[in-house]
């Protein structure tokens, strides 16, 4: 069986998903048996040298980097996974959506008790930088979503078995206790 | 400050269960509530400041701004198409402010409500409790230009007034009644009290249960359960005490009987509640009166004085010995939910109006943990003249599953907006005909938790079996977009009114209502309409029929007017999220002085 290829990315996340994706432990030997990895944080390729099978995406899209890259995995892979929380609902980050980014962008950079250094009151506008959205929003608000895998972070279990799954094209085992949405 | 609180407190007795009615008096007497007054009533009343703060926050008409004048112009449907966005215009620039805001000197505050039961002369707003009504932009400055040179309320809202009992000195209002049909009920050979009087101590309580059950009336408020059914149970149900609460919350948009019924025949609602009493051996009684229908208090406090006076209401009513029952009134303070009855209970406790989970039913144990009958105005009202007249009379009218009439409260797009009482079992195209509605696209059964029907459903019949409803009934001819204006408009609603105790009804109709607007943006593909479909289903999980029905205003418009939609959607795409990159970064950009740069970088 020829090997699937396997990308991943973090928009605006911490890298929890990622981090809980290593804690597979010595599994990832039996996966690399499975899979090879392409454009992924984990062995380090910055651009998609092929096409890709799988993508797995964590966080959610916070700025127009996040939407660019999110669509770039889109046109290059078969399938796309949202990883956790953030990339499903919005997570941690979204919880500025209540707030206007006017009012965000002040308290971060002008009033916030924090900011002592910034006499100028300059504003991060340089155009090297992501522009910032208007609101956090999930992935499947910007692309079509193929599978969702909930947890904040979801566990190694959930993702080792969804992965299998997904490669083997066996049905997969998703008892309710397994479910977790954070 | 602390005097005013403890004044109030002392008037009840220092009793939590009735801090509904604390708040509402230090509002009445200070114009608005302070985060003082809240911590000072929970150190007198040994509630933490939280829990006062909850109930303080969850009604809305308690404010925290103060203000001389509170308007709250009606938003619902009727409102809209009868001019409401002129006059809510008129308003924000007489009382030079914006709607949420007050005005610079405090003297006007302004509110959006949900609908006040005025539906058939709208647009309407409530002043400082007092109801304005058919509202133009002319008369909106006129009245706030007289307010402003020192016109009080009264000389400004006693114009003219209304028909029938509205003219009365205690009510003096400008409504109208608009009973446009009468029938069993809405009868005026009604003698009041004569049922208490040569009926009811003749009789054991049993006999009238059974005399109640053989009518086969069930409950008006929509749900339809057998009001026999209710009264017995909560007469097994032993207890020290057991309650009767006439639930006169109506708050589904398009119902306004029971404003009519109270402003008419108050006699015959509180003769049926004394019935209730009798049947289920219930002490305690209580009228729950939505806060819109406020100018009402004290023409209804008269009625029940007089009963008092006659030995209608007190201890051994009627010189019926151990029959002790007496009313008394619980105002609500704005909240549509408080309609449900688990919801009212808490609300007269003094808490969040949030219904309970069921079972226990109120039935055993309801108000303060008594057995507790909540029935709808309209029912107590049918008692009395079934007791009178016999349950065969009443059965012998309506339908083989729905016995006796209903009172409709028509309105929207129809000549003869106004109260028609019907037997069950008339079509839809009678009652379009009766209220002189011609080019009609839809009319919306039984209000937004009802159902949009189109000219398919238009021979459908007024009964529990085919078509149930507790009276609202909506018209919209072809120039109103359905869509947009009124499924819009009915959604909103519930986002307002839903209590936020389950998530289904806290989150899927903001879902649900993103999701249309993105079909009306142009956005939507076919996929969309299949998952309104499938996630509206989600609702039916939640806790009290609000949640339940929530979503109806999408499904029902969706499957009866399916084309609507279909026109709509994209046929060429499969998926479309919407989502548009340059509209979303606009605003972040503007505020750091930047200007958005979309170059498609090669990733590759």
């Amino acid at each position: 069986m020829e090997k699937k290829v396997i990308a991943t990315t973090s928009l605006a996340g911490c890298f929890g998903c990622h981090m809980s994706f290593l804690d597979i432990d010595e599994r990832l030997l039996d996966l690399i048996e499975l899979v090879e990895f392409n454009k992924s944080p984990i062995d380090d390729i910055k651009r998609f040298t092929k096409p890709v099978d799988i993508g797995i995406i964590e966080g959610g899209c916070a700025n127009s980097e996040n939407v660019e890259v999110l669509r770039y995995f889109r046109e290059n892979c078969k399938i796309l996974v949202s990883l956790g929380e953030c990339a499903i609902m919005g997570g941690l980050p979204a919880m500025r959506n209540g707030i206007s980014i006017d009012e965000c962008l002040a308290e971060a950079y002008l009033n916030g008790p924090t900011v002592q250094l910034n006499k100028e009151k300059i504003l991060p506008n340089d155009e090297e930088i992501p522009m910032l959205l208007d609101r956090v929003v999930p992935c499947h608000e910007v692309v079509k979503i193929d599978y969702f895998l909930p947890g904040c972070a979801p566990r190694a279990d959930l993702i080792w078995d969804a992965l299998v799954a997904i490669v083997t094209g066996k049905e997969m085992d998703l008892p309710y206790e397994v479910i977790k949405f954070d | 400050m602390q005097d005013l609180v403890n004044k109030i407190v002392k008037r009840y007795q220092t009793d939590k269960t009735r801090l509904m009615d604390i708040l509402l008096d230090i509002q009445n007497e200070r114009g608005y509530l302070s985060h003082d007054d809240c911590s000072e009533l929970s150190k007198k009343l040994k509630l933490s400041t939280a829990e006062v703060c909850e109930t303080a926050s969850f009604y809305h008409f308690f404010s925290c701004k103060e203000a001389r004048y509170r308007i709250y112009l009606n938003n619902s449907i009727t409102s809209e198409m009868a001019g409401r966005q002129l006059v809510a215009e008129a308003f924000e620039e007489a009382c030079h402010t914006s709607f949420g805001e007050t005005s610079e000197e405090g003297l006007f505050f302004l509110e959006h409500t949900s609908c006040i039961g005025m539906n058939d002369q709208e647009p309407a707003a409530l002043i400082n409790g007092i109801p304005f009504t058919q509202l133009t932009p002319f008369r909106v400055k006129e009245l706030i230009s007289g307010l402003k040179e020192g016109k009080s309320l009264e000389e400004a809202a006693y114009e003219s007034f209304g028909d029938g009992n509205n003219a009365h000195d205690l009510i003096h209002s400008m409504v109208n009644n608009h009973i446009r049909k009468r029938g069993a009920i809405l009868t005026n050979d009604y003698k009041p009290f004569d049922v208490i009087k040569n009926k009811l101590c003749k009789r054991s309580p049993e006999e009238i249960i059974t005399i109640v059950e053989g009518s086969n009336i069930r409950g008006r408020g929509g749900a339809g359960f057998p009001t026999g059914l209710k009264w017995k149970f909560g007469r097994l149900t032993k207890a020290e005490h057991r309650v009767i609460i006439c639930n006169a919350d109506e708050g589904e948009p398009g119902t306004f009987k029971d404003r009519v019924l109270l402003t008419e025949f108050p006699e015959l609602v509180f003769e049926g509640m004394v019935t209730a009493a009798f049947a289920t051996g219930a002490d305690i009684g209580v009228l729950y009166l939505r806060h819109e229908y406020k100018y009402l208090l004290n023409y209804l406090n008269h009625v029940l004085d007089n009963m008092r006076k006659k030995s209608l209401l007190g201890n051994e009513i009627n010189g019926c010995k151990h029959f002790n029952f007496d009313i008394r009134i619980q105002l609500g303070a704005g909240a549509y939910i408080c309609g449900e009855e688990s919801a009212l209970i808490e609300s007269m406790e003094g808490k969040r109006g949030e219904p309970r989970d069921k079972p226990p039913f109120p039935v055993e144990k309801g108000y303060m943990g008594y057995p507790t009958i909540v029935n709808n105005v309209e029912t107590l009202a049918s008692v009395v003249k079934i007791i009178n007249n016999g349950a065969a009379w009443f059965d012998s009218m309506g339908t083989s599953d729905s016995a006796g009439t209903k009172i409709l409260s028509i309105s929207g797009d129809c000549l003869f907006p106004g109260i028609y009482e019907v037997e069950w079992g008339t079509t839809i195209n009678d009652v379009l005909s009766m209220a002189g509605a011609y080019d009609v696209q839809a009319i919306q059964v039984g209000g937004p938790s009802g159902m949009l029907l189109s000219k398919k459903g238009f021979d459908r019949t007024l009964s529990y079996s085919d078509l149930a409803t507790g009276g609202s009934m909506i018209v919209f001819n072809h120039s109103r977009d359905l869509l947009r204006d009124v499924v819009l408009n009915f959604m909103d609603f519930f986002i307002e009114e839903s209590c936020g105790s389950c998530s289904t009804c806290r989150i899927m109709p903001t879902v649900l209502k993103d999701k249309l607007l993105k079909i009306l943006n142009g956005h939507g593909v076919k996929q969309d309409l299949e998952e309104l479909v499938s996630w509206g289903k989600l609702l039916k999980i939640s806790r009290c029929g609000l949640g339940q029905t929530a979503g109806n205003p999408i499904l029902t418009s969706l499957s009866n007017f399916r084309s609507l939609y279909e026109d709509l959607i994209q046929q060429d795409k499969e998926f479309d999220t919407g989502f548009n990159l340059e509209k979303a970064v606009v605003e972040s950009c503007n505020f750091v002085n930047r200007k958005p740069v979309f170059e498609t970088k090669n990733l590759n």
